[in-house]
């Protein structure tokens, strides 16, 4: 006996719309199996993971500084899958952005003006940027893949960022902890409605970026160059786009968007550089770009359901005593189910009775 | 006229009566179906070899001929049906199983390794260990005793495709087979090299064997053939011997329709100017198995079609390449279109001095695939009708594709299941006709084409060669890249040929036959054709 997968002739347009609504109710399902094999109540912990976090103003604010990150990066990947360039390393574009553009604050704490937050963004957007060039570079240039590339930068961004804040950069004042001196006024990122919670600008920057990248994508012929090339690669050059040029532009946005993610996280959230600046932003933002299936409009949402498993994570280990490490699990659990949903979308199983190999001897 | 004559005079040295209507059947299937989602490949189809004949197995593209050919050789599982061999049912699951029984079967495209030589590449596909030297041995004695000179230590890198082919055939006959079958076997193949591969195929005959052949060359089908089906849409339409028919009444068959073959109007007379020059273009193989240019000069003027003949792979993928931009050239002056030097242009800039391409491969380089018809045009035309087709911030005008596409699908008759279908969806003649109608309704100064109707369906390829003739007649400049020779002279004003990453003089309609073309493309010196001719 053996598994085949076949082909459909005709996948359904119903199921491609409701695949990342089943995906979820599955990852659900399978959270409440889990729970209850570690012994906790299915519905109390799925309650504390997911509704407990949405009852309040404050909560919503947390939601949104959490997704803000998420969807900024996304956004950016979706353009780089599209196109097929397999960008894994958003994570170190991130770190990037932060570390240029904190270069400022850190470094010319005496430079203070209104014109101080633009030029950290526009730096951390071309530090993100710069850091997405070179897989994209190696990738042009010496046919390497980018999937080893970019993901073997992100180390390198993490272990620099990390031998910043404790040594060079460290805050003289900071208690020999890890981390830079707190940004000045004029480099933090201002809070959106600041009487109702933490929410910073960084939500609104998302936001845009979703909307103006989906506007590329689906009305211009940017857009159509986008999913030609990665499509059909071949048929894209005898379109007269450029294959290189394709390189660069998805890495290059990605990186920035990336970048800008990372700025804003330091410059908004938490207002200096330290040591844990992400929690893994870069790369939940690959199941964010697949489960909003590579739609920005589709990845807003998306980024709001990745962030409320990070809070659900947080609440649920308060009030039901979970481990953290739940997230983690979550996090998988649906990009496992995404992709499982969209396979048998365009597959169908086929098991084949194993009757070949006993005619043959 | 004087093309029919050189055409029969080949075709008449190998007619040989073979013995028809008696012995038992070899191979029989009964109602065989394949069913592959809502399409039924093959329906309910019945087949009958007897021993020692060559059997035809004729039909358009998409007839079901490939499917049934894999369910006799083990590649497919009938869904219904049964096979006899021999008499006796059986159940072929496996390729192997369908050797062990006595089936070889010769491909249309070859499974063989270019860095290995004739003799390793046999022995891949052979089960026992047998040391490479006694099937080298063994392998020699065979291409020997069926005139198929082959020599077991070469490189496969370095052989000709007829040369390749060999190899598939001795490999095959390696394994003693009852049954032969040969898929397309003289589509890459010289007419001289064709003629002795029918030799070949005549003293398997005589010796007892059977062999399928597939094809939809008629000519050839009648010459060797005596019996043949005829599938359409996946049923048997009919059976028939081919000697008692003529190609007409064959083409009919398969069709199903009376078939018209495009009417050529003589070409214009008057000032003609060049509208697309090569100037002593080289290139350098692009990989190790590709082929170079070698200082091609050529030049095609308005209201002329220029056909490029030549076996597949002797550099016209890379000359297309050359030609559309796709490659750039180092020389702006290698490359003229319309008088201007474009060899430093890119693809869409050869396209707004006037020029049109349309490559070999529909899928994944002339179109997209999971892209709709709409997209398509977009595709190719994107700088040439940009006031058309894109407004302000690059944005796409949607309204503006759509009346094109929908005029293109008129113009071209072009059918379809849904109002705007993705690429893949349509059949290859479908969508080749919405390719060529996509360059046509730009009315390009030049338009290359390269194999115009590989794999076309004869309707539509009887459509598609009228409307590049007509175009030439309205005063455009058109290249033809073409393996079929038929096709050549039935739309081209002149005809050169490329052999080994070179190309011949241009030969003039009138002054071309098929064995002078056909000598150039096994790449004899244009002095030596002269000279054979003299001798026959």
């Amino acid at each position: 006996m053996r598994i085949e997968l076949v082909r459909r002739p005709q996948h359904s347009v119903l199921f491609s719309a409701l695949s990342p609504f089943i995906a979820l109710a599955l990852t659900l399902v399978a959270g409440a199996i889990m729970f209850s094999l570690l012994g906790k109540n299915p519905l109390e912990a799925l309650y504390y993971y997911f509704i407990d976090p949405l009852r309040e103003m404050w909560s919503l604010h947390e939601l949104a500084i959490k997704a803000a990150p998420l969807i900024l990066i996304a956004v950016g990947l979706s353009v780089c899958y599209l196109s097929n360039n397999w960008n894994i390393g958003a994570e170190g574009q991130f770190i990037a952005g932060a570390v240029v553009g904190s270069i400022l604050p850190v470094m010319f704490p005496q430079f203070q003006s209104w014109i101080v937050l633009p030029l950290m963004l526009l730096m951390g957007m071309a530090g993100g940027a710069a850091y997405a060039a070179i897989p994209a570079f190696l990738k042009v240039r010496f046919n390497t893949n980018e999937i080893l590339t970019s993901l073997m930068l992100v180390y390198v961004a993490q272990l620099f960022n990390d031998w910043l804040v404790r040594g060079v950069w460290r805050n003289p004042q900071g208690m020999s902890f890890p981390g830079t001196a707190p940004f000045h006024e004029y480099a933090i990122l201002p809070e959106i409605w600041p009487a109702a919670g933490r929410a910073n600008w960084g939500f609104v920057f998302a936001l845009a970026a979703g909307v103006v990248v989906w506007f590329m994508l689906s009305k211009t012929l940017k857009g159509f160059e986008v999913r030609v090339q990665g499509q059909s690669p071949r048929a894209g050059r005898f379109s007269g786009f450029s294959s290189s040029r394709m390189v660069f532009f998805a890495f290059l946005l990605s990186g920035a968007l990336a970048g800008l993610a990372g700025i804003s996280e330091v410059s908004g959230a938490v207002g200096s550089l330290n040591e844990k600046l992400s929690i893994g932003y870069g790369f939940t933002a690959i199941i964010v770009a697949f489960l909003g299936r590579l739609n920005p409009l589709g990845i807003i949402a998306a980024g709001l359901i990745l962030a409320l498993t990070y809070l659900g994570g947080e609440a649920a280990s308060i009030s039901v005593g979970l481990s953290d490490k739940v997230v983690r699990a979550f996090q998988g659990m649906l990009l496992f189910f995404v992709l499982g949903c969209d396979t048998l979308i365009h597959y169908r199983i086929r098991l084949v009775p194993s009757a070949a190999k006993s005619a043959e001897a | 006229m004087v093309l029919k004559g050189t055409k029969k005079k080949i075709m008449g040295t190998y007619v040989q009566p073979g013995s028809v209507g008696a012995g038992p059947y070899l191979l029989e299937t009964r109602g065989l179906t394949k069913v592959f989602g809502s399409l039924t490949a093959c329906d309910h189809v019945d087949l009958k070899i007897r021993k020692g004949e060559i059997h035809a197995l004729l039909g358009e593209n998409g007839a079901g001929k490939s499917t049934l050919v894999k369910m006799l050789f083990g590649s497919l599982e009938p869904n219904e049906g049964e096979i006899l061999w021999d008499g006796s049912p059986v159940r072929i699951p496996s390729p192997s199983a369908a050797r062990k029984l006595g089936i070889g079967m010769v491909f249309q495209h070859f499974s063989l390794f270019d860095a290995l030589t004739a003799a390793e590449n046999i022995a891949l596909s052979l089960d026992q260990d047998t040391p490479i030297s006694t099937i080298a041995a063994k392998a020699r004695d065979l291409s020997k005793s069926y005139g198929l000179p082959l020599d077991p230590g070469s490189l496969v890198g370095d052989l000709s495709v007829g040369e390749r082919q060999r190899i598939e055939i001795i490999r095959c006959l390696l394994q003693t087979p009852e049954l032969i079958i040969l898929d397309e076997p003289t589509s890459v193949l010289t007419p001289q090299e064709a003629d002795r591969l029918f030799e070949t195929l005549e003293r398997l005959r005589d010796e007892g064997k059977s062999i399928l052949y597939i094809s939809h060359r008629l000519e050839e089908v009648k010459r060797m053939c005596n019996s043949a089906t005829v599938m359409r849409h996946g049923k048997v339409v009919d059976h028939c011997d081919p000697r008692q028919e003529t190609a007409a009444s064959l083409a009919r068959m398969m069709v199903g329709t009376e078939v018209k073959s495009a009417e050529r109007t003589p070409a214009m007379t008057g000032k003609s100017i060049e509208l697309l020059g090569i100037c002593g273009l080289s290139r350098k193989p692009a990989g190790p198995f590709s082929m170079p240019l070698k200082n091609i000069w050529l030049s095609v003027k308005s209201g002329e079609v220029l056909g490029i003949a030549g076996v597949a792979g002797n550099g016209q993928g890379e000359f297309f390449e050359a030609i559309s931009g796709e490659v750039l050239q180092d020389d702006p002056d290698t490359v003229r279109v319309c008088g201007k030097p474009a060899g430093r242009l890119g693809i869409s800039g050869r396209r707004l001095l006037g020029a049109a391409f349309v490559p070999e491969e529909r899928l994944g380089h002339g179109a997209a695939p999971r892209m709709r018809l709409s997209e398509n045009l977009l595709l190719s035309r994107h700088e040439t009708d940009r006031k058309a087709f894109l407004g302000s911030l690059g944005m796409v005008a949607g309204a503006a594709i759509s009346s094109a596409t929908q005029r293109i699908i008129e113009a071209m008759d072009v059918r379809k299941s849904a109002p705007d279908p993705e690429a893949a969806s349509l059949s290859g003649g479908n969508l080749q006709k919405f390719i060529i109608g996509r360059e046509l309704d730009r009315q390009p100064s030049v338009m290359v084409v390269n194999q115009p109707t590989w794999g076309v369906d004869a309707g539509a390829a009887a459509r598609i060669r009228q409307a590049l003739i007509e175009l030439a007649r309205a005063g455009s400049a058109v290249l033809v890249i073409s393996q079929d020779l038929d096709e050549l002279f039935e739309i081209s004003d002149a005809i050169s040929v490329m052999h080994n990453g070179e190309l011949s003089e241009p030969i003039a309609i009138a002054d071309a036959t098929f064995e002078k073309i056909g000598l150039l493309m096994g790449g004899a010196e244009p002095g030596h054709v002269d000279h054979h001719e003299e001798v026959a």
